[in-house]
């Protein structure tokens, strides 16, 4: 089995739960190596997330440069080409920065792509067997790839949970000397951060949505609470629009927007036609409502018969000592 | 400008419900109805409003058959300027990187300024464009939520977590995915499409494309889809029967799970 | 009259009145004549609009709506006033053109409507006229009722405008009265008889004193002011609202007979033609047909299509006033009587805005109140129809029109499962449903359409409506999979091309099931089949074929069990307005021992629309308020705590605004069909005990 590398993105030092998972789906494909850790970046920052990354991977490679203080895709993927061996398997988070990333990373390095893996069926020697969904989650996939020139694969983040005993304490090797000089012809300018006015649901994995449930506008922040600590968004059925507790560009419905999240809570919301109209895919739906007859209970996939306005804040404190024990 | 869309023909999500044949190893494709993929759909207004702007041309392109050419004929009524059909028997069943390939045989006969395509299918990798570029030495922006023509330039800028903007400046020629949400697509109904009915459109082959089998179709497929399945599941909710906060505990274990903690 | 036009040419050696009168006659002719042709042209070069059939059933129109101003009296002042000043008008015509030939002609007298009870009659209807006159201007200007009133952008100019013709016309009366007060008798030397307290009545009281040689030039600045008023008038109304006063009588004979239909896209150009037509619907001005711009014309700027239009109550940008004069608007700024034509501008984007044109329900209140007969549906649809030609769709509205296309349905969901409400457990061994595919056959189609197939809620009206033709013996069955959408919105949302290929797929399948009879309980598509459909069998809602049972004795009614329900029947406009069944569904709940019902304030052909059906529950407009809400609180204010309705649409409008409206708990919304389920008892027919037919329970 080729070497394995897990493709780190930091920003202002600071990595995320991919890592951890990263370095168990390394295990995973190959329980035998330690898996690599590579990270680019530049000064105090990039020393930062090495050093948090020591934590999950028995090595870590730093790869130190000016012109990679802020992760461009374009210039990420010269470095890889030049510093990581023939052959090698990189594994990618699949997120924004990996979809920009990987694709082409995979005609540099002349190896086959696997995007967006779910779960691994089987490694052999030579080969993987692993698991896509397709088609909104509606359908998933065997598939089967040859790993004797090695891969670049995306990993669809929290499918695998970081192994809680698994602390280590890698080596950081700087790997910065044999990088050269680095141009692309893309180039960062800035970031322009989203207003909570802006907030686009279509574009959310994960969301908290309310309806009449909720009663009143003033109980909106119980699910903007349980929204930040998940890193979601706060999407809602058509009366609480109509009633004036939100903004129309947070309706989830036939006459709303169309979602394709990963995750859906449906809070308060008893499953009309056409709420669910908007709901495409087969996202996994979590229900919370007190009336334990409501359709919404056909559909989702777990049901919570419980007041909202209690469970909500519940969950939101449990799902913050999640976030608290993962980070750790 | 010379723009060139890569578009593909899929059954839509929100136009069909995906099951398992009766082999139980493929979907069902008996009752499909397919239309362009929507991202790509976005890809194509977002060339015809640069085109109207600063002049030019688009081209739209897909590789498959006969079938195909009905989301060809659609872009055509949309606005488009000439639609192109990939298609071959050597291109059957080919990998990401072989339809990649394809293209790029294509856009090497041809000179255009920017290319686009759209970010992903819902049976797709979200890689043809990021592959195409590569393979072309041209710089590649993915996830491109709006577009400026700043002369040789573009600057764009890119979708990323929390609804934030990356903004990039790029050089021309390029290769960018586009994201739905772009900009509001003009309708195309059934009368537009018979208005270009007779329009001709050009199909190129293996020999016209220089392709070779070691690089398109079955054989040179590196990543190959086994079968299709269900992964089991029960029906209806699981409706917990803990306590609030066991509830709270399971719930928020299943969420990030899912990928749910971003 | 010989002797004051003797006594006038000694009087006075200028002009004789003769000359001057005749001079009068012919310029202000003349310049008539030339607004008329002036106004004409822009009709002209319009598109095409057969109006010239069936003259008959036209004159009764006229009769009807001109002539016995059946309109007016919905709105109780103003209407008497209209009334009264109109009669006033036809009365005093003849008068009138008497005091404009005479002079030149003096021996010439109106046959008929001439003579001493001509006279008396005319005198009174001068002074009610006037009168009138000044209650109107005091109205206008004092009162200022909300109807009037105008966005900024129209302003003062029409108010000014509506109160100088009011004027004029109170100085055409003062005149005609000096007249009358002043003319001898036809054989004596004194003056003519004239009805007591009456305006001209008044004027002979302060001329009194006056000999017959100083009457003379009253009576001369009488006629002079008469004529000269009468052709400013005639000449000014083209220029105004008061057009309406010529056009009125052509723009109700010219109205349109076929209620509920749609005009096609071009009236010249058959449908299997229409892939030549090179622009649908309305873009430019003169894409409207000349009856349109007749309608323009005929306009008076009532404000009662407006004061019905639920759009605009809610706070939408549409007033379907506004839209008739925008567009008269228009037609005098670009077909001026003075200047040069100029035309080809479109019309979205400058005088009239997107979502104005998206805003309507079509239901139809405008039409149904306008006393001029003045339609909106079709240039509505039309507009809509020029919209998409130019691919400018709200995205809100694409989805659901591409899932149209693909899978016949605008939730895009799959035609095998079109069936799929008859399949629900009980449901299926208590009422097995026939689908009509060829092999099976049956008497009667159930034509289900969309909402009520796919939707989970509206397919309990599927379900109690299957209930219901079962318990009456009905041998009904279902089209299923090879049903589509009736395309009623679509065709009303201006997809011409794709609801012809709906119609014509729907065609197809209702022929091939031979069936000889067609319900519904969906008034759009009974609409839909009805008008905009050819050659089907007759086509009926549930509530015409229930009432019937009721009448027949083949059902009755157990008691309601719940007596702290009261009922309002909320007319859905598709049944009601549109296709005139009031009474029918009425009935049926009056047949419900027990049941309380009331009536909302506005009902029958004034039932305030739910908020629309088909594609309008995709639409998102710009609204203060949900039409729907403002529905539910009408039923409130009558004394309701229940809606009962016989459509989809307005179930899903009214259940969602008794939500928003924070009344959950306090009102609640059921369907006829769903009703009479519950409460139905049938009696088997040539049985002597009654059978009993339970429904499980509420039904769903």
């Amino acid at each position: 089995m080729n070497r394995i590398f897990a493709y780190i993105v930091q920003r202002a030092g600071m990595i995320d739960d991919t890592a951890a998972e990263l370095a168990q789906a390394a295990r995973k494909i190959d329980a035998s190596q330690t898996p690599i850790a590579v990270v680019t970046g530049s000064g105090t920052a990039l020393d930062m997330a090495c050093d948090s990354l020591r934590s999950f991977f028995g090595e870590v490679w730093k790869i130190s440069h000016e012109a990679l203080a802020y992760p461009n895709a374009e210039l990420v993927r010269q470095a890889l080409v030049r510093l990581l061996p023939e052959k090698s398997i990189v594994l990618i988070s699949h997120d924004h920065f990996g979809i920009d990333l990987a694709p082409g990373l995979s005609i540099k390095l002349d190896c086959p792509f696997l995007s967006d893996l779910v779960s691994i069926d089987q490694v052999s020697e030579n080969s993987i067997k692993f698991v896509r969904q397709e088609f909104g989650g509606q359908v998933s996939a065997h598939y089967v790839c040859d790993l004797t020139s090695g891969a670049v694969i995306n990993v669809r983040p929290g499918a695998f949970r970081a192994a809680p005993d698994s602390a280590l304490s890698g080596i950081i090797v700087d790997k910065s000397d044999g990088l050269g000089s680095l141009a692309a012809k893309r180039r960062y300018v800035e970031t322009i951060v989203a207003e909570t006015g802006d907030v686009d649901i279509t574009k959310h994995a994960v969301l908290v949505s309310v309806g009449r449930g909720i009663q009143e506008k003033d109980n909106v922040t119980i699910a903007e609470d349980l929204a930040e600590a998940l890193g979601a968004a706060v999407s809602c059925s058509r009366p609480v629009v109509d009633a004036k507790w939100m903004g129309k560009s947070r309706q989830v419905g036939s006459s709303g927007k169309t979602v394709k999240p990963k995750v859906y809570l449906a809070c308060g919301i008893s499953g009309a036609f056409q709420h669910l109209a908007g709901i495409k895919g087969k996202p996994f739906l979590i229900a919370i409502n007190k009336n334990a007859k409501a359709p919404i209970f056909q559909v989702a996939d777990i049901g919570i018969v419980d007041d909202l306005l209690e469970f909500l804040p519940e969950l939101t404190s449990k799902v913050r000592e999640l976030r608290g024990a993962v980070a750790k | 400008m010379e723009i060139l869309v890569c578009v593909r023909r899929v059954p839509d999500t929100s136009e069909n419900e995906i099951e398992l044949d009766s082999q139980g190893k493929d979907i069902a494709r008996d009752e499909l109805v397919y239309s362009i993929n929507e991202p790509d759909n976005y890809a194509v207004e977002e060339a015809l409003q640069i085109r109207d702007r600063v002049g030019g041309t688009v081209t739209v392109a897909t590789v498959g058959g006969e079938d195909d050419e009905e989301v060809l004929r659609r872009e055509l009524a949309m606005g488009a300027n000439r639609a192109v059909l990939l298609s071959d028997e050597s291109f059957a069943e080919s990998d990401g990187r072989g339809i990649a390939t394809i293209l790029k045989n294509f856009v090497q006969k041809e000179k255009f300024d920017l290319i686009l395509t759209g970010v992903q299918a819902d049976d797709g990798a979200a890689q043809v464009g990021g592959m195409l570029a590569a393979m072309l030495d041209l710089p590649f922006a993915s996830l491109v939520n709006s577009i400026e023509v700043c002369g040789q330039k573009l600057k764009v800028s890119r979708e990323i977590e929390g609804g934030n903007k990356e903004v990039n400046e790029i050089d021309l020629p390029c290769v960018l995915s586009i994201q739905t949400g772009i900009n509001e697509p003009r309708y195309v109904g059934m009368r537009g499409i018979r208005q270009v009915a007779s329009v001709p459109i050009a199909t190129l082959g293996a020999s016209e494309l220089a392709t070779n089998s070691n690089s398109v179709g079955r054989n040179a497929a590196k990543v190959v889809r086994i079968d299709y399945f269900i992964p089991a599941q029960g029906k209806g909710a699981e409706i917990l029967r803990g306590s609030r906060e066991e509830n709270a505990d399971k719930v928020a274990e299943l969420i990030a799970a899912r990928g749910g903690l971003r | 009259m010989v002797d004051t036009i003797s006594a006038i040419s000694t009087a006075t050696s200028s002009l004789p009145l003769r000359e001057l009168i005749l001079s009068v006659n012919i310029a202000g002719l003349l310049a008539f004549s030339y607004v008329i042709t002036r106004r004409l042209q822009p009709l002209l070069r319009a598109q095409s609009d057969p109006r010239f059939d069936r003259p008959l059933r036209r004159l009764q129109t006229v009769g009807k709506y001109w002539f016995g101003q059946w309109r007016h009296p919905r709105y109780k002042f103003a209407g008497l006033l209209h009334v009264t000043i109109f009669a006033g008008f036809l009365l005093l015509a003849a008068r009138s053109f008497s005091l404009l030939i005479q002079p030149v002609f003096p021996q010439f007298e109106m046959p008929v409507l001439s003579g001493r009870i001509y006279g008396l009659l005319t005198d009174y209807a001068a002074t009610v006229v006037f009168v009138c006159m000044t209650i109107a201007i005091v109205r206008r200007v004092v009162f200022k009722p909300a109807r009037y009133q105008a966005p900024a952008e129209f302003g003062k100019w029409r108010s000014v405008d509506a109160v100088i013709l009011l004027a004029a016309i109170a100085v055409l009366m003062l005149a005609d009265s000096l007249v009358a007060a002043t003319t001898l008798g036809r054989d004596h030397g004194t003056l003519q008889p004239l009805a007591a307290y009456s305006l001209p009545w008044f004027f002979r009281q302060l001329l009194q004193t006056h000999t017959a040689n100083a009457l003379a030039p009253i009576n001369f600045g009488g006629s002079v002011l008469h004529a000269a008023t009468f052709y400013f008038l005639l000449c000014y109304r083209p220029f105004g609202i008061q057009f309406h006063v010529e056009t009125s009588l052509f723009s109700i004979y010219f109205s349109k007979l076929d209620r509920g239909t749609v005009k096609p896209v071009r009236w010249d150009i058959p449908e299997n033609n229409l892939d030549q037509v090179k622009s649908f619907g309305v873009k430019t001005f003169q894409d409207f047909t000349w009856k349109h711009i007749l309608d323009f014309y005929s306009c008076a700027d009532c404000g009662r299509c407006a004061d019905q239009c639920p759009a605009y109550a809610a706070g939408r940008p549409l007033a379907p006033r506004l839209l008739t004069i925008k567009a008269r608007d228009y037609a005098f700024r670009h077909y001026p009587v003075f200047s040069k034509f100029d035309n080809g501008h479109a019309l979205v984007g400058t005088i009239y805005t997107e979502d104005e044109v998206w805003s309507c329900t079509t239901c139809g209140a405008c039409e149904e109140e306008c006393p001029l007969l003045v339609e909106y549906i079709d240039k509505i649809v039309d507009l809509r129809r020029g919209l998409i030609d130019d691919a400018n769709v709200p995205q809100s509205l694409q989805k659901p029109l591409k899932a149209l296309e693909s899978r016949g349905n605008p939730y895009g969901k799959l035609e095998k499962k079109r069936a799929d409400w008859t399949l629900a457990a009980e449901f299926k061994q208590a009422c097995p449903v026939k689908i009509l595919n060829g092999r099976t056959q049956a008497e009667t189609l159930y034509f289900v359409d969309s909402t009520t197939s796919y939707d989970e809620r509206m397919q309990a009206i599927g379900r109690a409506s299957a209930r219901i033709l079962q318990a009456i013996g009905e041998d009904f069955g279902i089209l299923g999979a090879s049903e589509k959408d009736s395309g009623h919105e679509v065709r009303r949302f201006g997809e011409e091309t794709l609801f012809l290929a709906l119609r014509d797929h729907n065609t197809e399948a209702i022929r091939g099931a031979g069936v000889k009879k067609i319900v519904t309980s969906d008034p759009h598509a009974l609409n839909a089949l009805k008008h905009d459909y050819n050659d089907l069998p007759p086509i009926e809602h549930i509530t015409q074929v229930v009432a019937r049972a009721v009448r027949e004795q083949e059902m009755r009614f157990r008691p309601l069990a719940n007596g702290e329900q009261v009922f309002a029947y909320h007319d859905p406009c598709y049944l009601g307005r549109h296709n005139q069944v009031y009474e029918d569904p009425r009935a049926v709940l009056d047949a419900i021992p027990g049941l309380k019902r009331v009536e909302m304030t506005r009902s029958r052909d004034r039932s305030f629309c739910c908020g629309g059906g088909g594609l309008m529950l995709f639409y998102e407009p710009q609204e203060e308020q949900r039409i729907g809400v403002l529905r539910v609180r009408m039923a409130a204010e009558a004394g309701a705590n229940t809606i009962v309705t016989a459509c989809p649409f307005c179930l899903t409008n009214l259940e969602d605004a008794i939500k928003t409206a924070g009344l959950e708990g306090k009102m609640t919304a059921i369907d006829f069909a769903e009703l009479v389920d519950q409460q139905m008892v049938q009696k088997r027919p040539h049985k002597d005990s009654e059978t009993k037919y339970e429904t499980a329970g509420t039904g769903d």
